[in-house]
C-alpha cells in the first residue's frame, strides 16, 4: 500500500508524506522536504561573489576572488552533506522496534534503531519554538531500572517539522502497529 | 504473538536438512545458525549438538527442518512431520523453499501437553522477489494470529562485530536482562565452534553455515604468536632492570624527584614504561576492551617509533644537526638584542606614557643585567650545544614523542631568563595589588578578619590612617610602571607557554589516539557496531515481512571517545576566565602537566 499526500511544515512550506505499509506489522513513513531551489543558490552565490568583488576593488588582491570561489564551493558541499536533509523516514516494525533515519542531500544517511523493549510509547508533544508553539512526534524511552519512568525523549522528523495533521496520521498508524504486539 | 526468525544469508541456498540454532524464548525469537544436511543418523546429530553446546556454552537445539527439494524428491511432507517426533521440541519450524519459484513455505508445529503434535500455524507461500541479495519474499494468508518475521543476517559480520556500548562481566540482576539483539549477537558470536565444521570434511555430518576461507593465514598468525613469546620475555626482563634502576635510592631524593616530575621527558618515559609493562605481560587480554587497549598501544607505539625514525633520518642526513646548533647561538643573540631594545624602550617613555623615572630605571637596569648574565651563559655553553643536540636527537629512536618532550624541556631551559623576568614582574605586581587592596580597605575604615574570613569594620588611629593613605598613594602612582613591566614579560611568557602547550598537546595526541580502533572502523566498519539497521526486502502488498539486518557502524567520534588510551592530561586545568583572573592578580601560570590528574 502506498499513498502520497502533501502537507505543510510549520513554516508553511509544502512537504510530502509517503506512507508505505509493507505488512500489517510493518510500515514506513517518509517525509520528503522540497529540494533546494536554484534561485536560493544563485542568490547566495551572487552575494558572496559581489562582496568578494567589492573587496577586490579596494584591495586589488586576486587571492580574494579565488578564496570566494573556494568558500562558495566548500560551503555548498558542507551544506548538502551536513545540513540539507532530503527526506526523513520512520520504519515501525511491530515487536521488533522503530528505526529512525534521515538522509541528506549528498546521499549520507544516519540511522538509529530503537528496540521495542526500550520503548515506552510514541506521543505527540507540544514545544515552544522561537515565538510559536509547535507539535512534534516523539518516542519515549523506558528507564531500565524503573519501567514506569521515562528516561529520555527522541524527537522524530526533527528537520522537516511537519504540522499537526500530518503528525496525527503517522501517530495513528504507529499506535495501531504497536498496540497489536 | 509474533515469531521472529533470524536466518543467515549463507543458508539461503543450502540443501535440505535440519535447522540448528537457539530459541531466545523470552522474546519469542529463534536464531538459525546452521543447516545439517540429509542423510544423517539422528543419534549423531544429538551427540554433535551436545558436543557443540559444551564447547560454546550456547543452548543449541534443533529448531526444525529446512527443505529445498531437488528434482525427484517429492512426498517429503510426512517425513518432515515425523522428524519433529525424533527431536522433541516445544515448537517445530518447517521452512520450505522451492527451486523453480524459489518460494518459501513456513509451518509452525506446536506440541501441546499431551505430546500430540498440533499444526495450527501459518502456512505461507512466498513468491520469489529477488531483491539484489537473492532474498525471497513472503506471501501470507492472514487467518492465524501468529505471524512470522524473517530477519536475514550476514553470519560472518554478526559473529565478528562488537555491539556498543560494551557490557562485560555478569549482568546486573537489578537491571533488565540483555536486550534481544544483544542476545542474538552473543549467540552468534559464542557459537564459533559450530562454524569449524568444514564443508569438505569427511565426517558423519555435513552442514552449511559461514566458514572461513583463510585458514592458511591463521597458521602464520600462530607462528608469529609463538615467536612473540621470547620477545615479550626479553622486554619484561629489560623492564625489570629498568624499574630496579629507577628505584635506586638516590633518585628518590628531593631535588631529583622534583625535577623529574617537572621534566616532560621523564614523564613520557614513565608513561611508556607503564605501556610496555602492560604489553609484555604473558596473560592474554581479557575481554574486548583490554584487547583493543593493547592493540591501540602497540599501533601507536609503532607509529611513534616510525615517525621518530623519519625524524632521525632527516636530522642526520645532511648534517642538519650542525646547522641547527650553528643557528641557535645567533638566534639567542638576536632574542637578547630584541629584549635589550625592548627594555631600553620601556626605560624611556613607552607609547608616550610618563613613568616614574627612578623606579623605571631601577627595574630596567635589573633586567638588563639579567640578560647580560644569560647571554654570557649561552656563549659559555655554545661549544657543547652541538654535542647535546646530537645525543638528544638519538632519543627520537625511542619515538617522536620523546623527541618532542625533549624539545619542550630544552625550550623551557633555554627560555629560563624569560621565566625569571616573568616571576620577578609577577611577584612585584602581585605584592602591589595585595598592598593596594588591603590599603583600600584601610582607606574605607575596614579590615580583613582572618578568623572569620570576612571584611569587618575597624576604627583606626589617626597615625595609622595617615601612614596608610600615604602608602596607598605611593603604591597607586607606582603601579603603572610595574604593571607595564609585568604586562610585557607576561606576554613573552605566554608565547613560550603556548609553544610548550602545543608540544604537549601533540605528544598527548600521539599517545592517546586510538589508531587501531580507527583503522578497524575504516577498513572493517562492521567490527565496531553501534546497533543495527533494517531494510525491508519485500515490497509487495500483503506479503510477510522479510527484513535484511545490516550493521550500523560506530561513529568516528564515538570510536575516539570509547577507545582513547588513558593518559596524563595536559590540558589547561583552569578555564579561560580563571586564567585571565590569575593573570590579572599576578599569580604564576605553568604549562606543566599534573601527574595526579589522570583522566579517561
Amino acid at each position: 500500500m502506498m499513498e502520497d499526500e502533501s502537507f505543510t511544515d510549520i513554516n508553511g512550506k509544502s512537504i510530502s508524506l509517503d506512507c508505505q505499509s509493507h505488512s500489517s506489522l510493518c510500515s514506513e513513513f517518509i517525509v520528503s522536504v522540497p529540494k533546494v531551489s536554484i534561485g536560493k543558490v544563485m542568490v547566495y552565490t551572487c552575494c558572496v561573489w559581489l562582496l568578494a568583488y567589492a573587496v577586490f576593488f579596494f584591495t586589488e588582491n586576486t587571492a580574494v576572488l579565488s578564496s570566494a570561489i573556494f568558500i562558495t564551493l566548500v560551503g555548498m558541499m558542507l551544506h548538502i552533506h551536513f545540513v540539507k536533509v532530503d527526506h526523513e523516514s520512520l520504519l515501525v516494525i511491530g515487536s521488533l522496534g522503530i528505526q529512525v533515519s534521515s538522509s541528506y542531500a549528498s546521499g549520507r544517511e544516519t540511522t538509529t534503531f530503537i528496540e521495542m523493549s526500550k520503548i515506552k510509547d510514541i506521543v505527540i508533544n507540544e514545544a515552544i519554538y522561537m515565538h510559536q508553539i509547535i507539535y512534534y512526534l516523539c518516542v519515549l524511552l523506558k528507564e531500565p531500572s524503573d519501567p514506569d519512568a521515562v528516561s529520555s525523549v527522541v524527537p522524530l522528523f526533527q528537520s522537516s517539522k511537519p504540522r499537526l495533521n500530518c503528525l496525527v496520521k503517522v501517530y495513528k498508524s504507529c499506535q495501531e502497529i504497536i498496540s497489536k504486539c | 504473538m509474533v515469531l521472529k526468525i533470524f536466518f543467515p544469508q549463507c543458508c539461503n541456498r543450502a540443501d535440505s536438512g535440519l535447522l540448528v540454532g537457539r530459541w531466545i524464548s523470552s522474546q519469542d525469537s529463534a536464531v538459525v545458525l546452521a543447516v545439517i544436511h540429509y542423510p544423517f543418523i539422528p543419534g549423531h546429530v544429538k551427540q554433535y549438538i551436545q558436543q557443540m553446546q559444551a564447547k560454546s556454552g550456547v543452548e543449541l537445539s534443533v529448531l526444525g527442518s529446512w527443505s529445498l527439494p531437488k528434482d525427484g524428491q517429492e512426498g517429503m511432507e510426512s517425513f518432515l512431520r515425523d522428524l519433529s517426533t525424533i527431536f522433541p521440541q516445544e515448537r517445530w519450524l518447517q521452512i520450505n523453499r522451492e527451486v523453480g519459484k524459489m518460494g518459501f513455505t513456513c509451518q509452525v508445529l506446536q506440541r501441546d501437553q499431551n505430546g500430540r503434535v498440533v499444526q495450527r500455524e501459518t502456512k505461507k507461500k512466498n513468491e520469489k522477489v529477488d531483491e539484489g541479495a537473492g532474498e525471497a519474499g513472503g506471501d501470507e494468508e492472514e487467518q492465524e494470529e501468529e505471524k512470522v518475521i524473517f530477519v536475514h543476517y550476514e553470519q560472518r559480520k554478526v559473529m565478528l562485530s562488537q555491539l556498543h556500548p560494551i557490557e562485560n562481566g555478569v549482568p546486573d540482576p537489578k537491571t533488565a536482562p540483555p536486550s534481544e539483539l544483544r542476545q542474538m549477537f552473543q549467540t552468534v558470536a559464542n557459537s564459533q565452534p559450530l562454524f569449524f565444521l568444514d564443508r569438505y570434511d569427511d565426517g558423519p555430518l555435513k552442514s552449511t553455515h559461514w566458514q572461513t576461507e583463510g585458514r592458511e593465514a591463521s597458521i602464520i598468525v600462530e607462528l608469529l604468536k609463538q615467536a612473540l613469546i621470547p620477545l615479550c620475555m626479553l622486554i619484561g626482563w629489560l623492564l625489570s632492570v629498568w624499574t630496579w634502576v629507577c628505584n635506586i635510592r638516590i633518585f628518590s631524593l628531593y631535588p631529583l624527584r622534583f625535577l623529574s616530575s617537572k621534566l616532560s621527558t621523564c614523564i613520557q618515559l614513565s608513561y611508556r614504561t607503564e605501556h610496555m609493562r602492560l604489553l609484555s605481560s604473558p596473560k592474554p587480554a581479557a575481554g574486548h576492551m583490554q584487547f583493543m587497549r593493547k592493540a591501540n598501544i602497540v599501533v601507536s607505539f609503532l607509529v611513534d617509533v616510525a615517525l621518530g625514525m623519519l625524524l632521525i633520518w632527516w636530522l642526520y642526513r645532511d648534517n642538519h644537526i650542525t646547522m641547527l646548533a650553528n643557528m641557535l647561538v645567533p638566534a639567542a643573540d638576536h632574542v637578547a638584542k630584541e629584549l635589550d631594545e625592548l627594555l631600553q624602550w620601556l626605560m624611556g617613555a613607552p607609547a608616550g606614557l610618563k613613568m616614574n623615572r627612578a623606579l623605571d630605571q631601577v627595574l630596567g637596569r635589573f633586567f638588563l643585567y639579567h640578560i647580560h648574565l644569560w647571554i654570557s651563559y649561552i656563549h659559555l655553553m655554545s661549544p657543547f650545544i652541538e654535542g647535546i643536540l646530537w645525543y638528544g636527537g638519538l632519543s627520537a629512536c625511542l619515538g617522536l614523542t620523546f623527541a618532542l618532550s625533549l624539545l619542550s624541556d630544552m625550550v623551557a631551559l633555554l627560555t629560563f631568563h624569560i621565566y625569571c623576568f616573568y616571576v620577578y614582574g609577577a611577584r612585584l605586581y602581585c605584592l602591589k595589588i595585595y598592598g593596594l587592596s588591603s590599603l583600600w580597605r584601610l582607606f574605607r575604615g575596614k579590615k580583613w578578619n582572618v578568623l572569620r574570613q570576612r571584611v569587618d569594620s575597624c576604627s583606626y588611629d589617626l597615625d595609622q590612617l595617615f601612614i596608610g593613605t600615604l602608602l596607598f598613594t605611593v603604591l597607586l602612582f607606582l603601579l603603572p610602571t610595574t604593571a607595564l613591566y609585568y604586562l610585557v614579560f607576561t606576554l613573552l611568557r605566554l608565547v613560550v607557554v603556548l609553544f610548550q602547550g602545543v608540544l604537549h598537546l601533540s605528544v598527548d595526541f600521539i599517545n592517546s589516539f586510538p589508531l587501531f580502533a580507527m583503522g578497524l572502523r575504516i577498513t572493517k566498519p562492521y567490527r565496531l557496531a553501534e546497533g543495527v539497521k533494517f531494510r525491508v526486502l519485500c515490497e509487495e502488498p500483503g506479503t510477510a515481512l522479510h527484513l535484511l539486518m545490516e550493521i550500523n557502524p560506530l561513529k568516528c567520534s564515538a570510536v575516539v571517545q570509547t577507545y582513547r588510551t588513558l593518559t596524563y592530561s595536559c590540558y589547561p586545568k583552569d578555564s579561560w576566565a580563571a586564567l585571565v583572573k590569575k593573570l590579572f592578580v599576578g599569580e604564576l601560570i605553568y604549562p606543566w602537566r599534573h601527574k595526579t590528574t589522570k583522566t579517561d
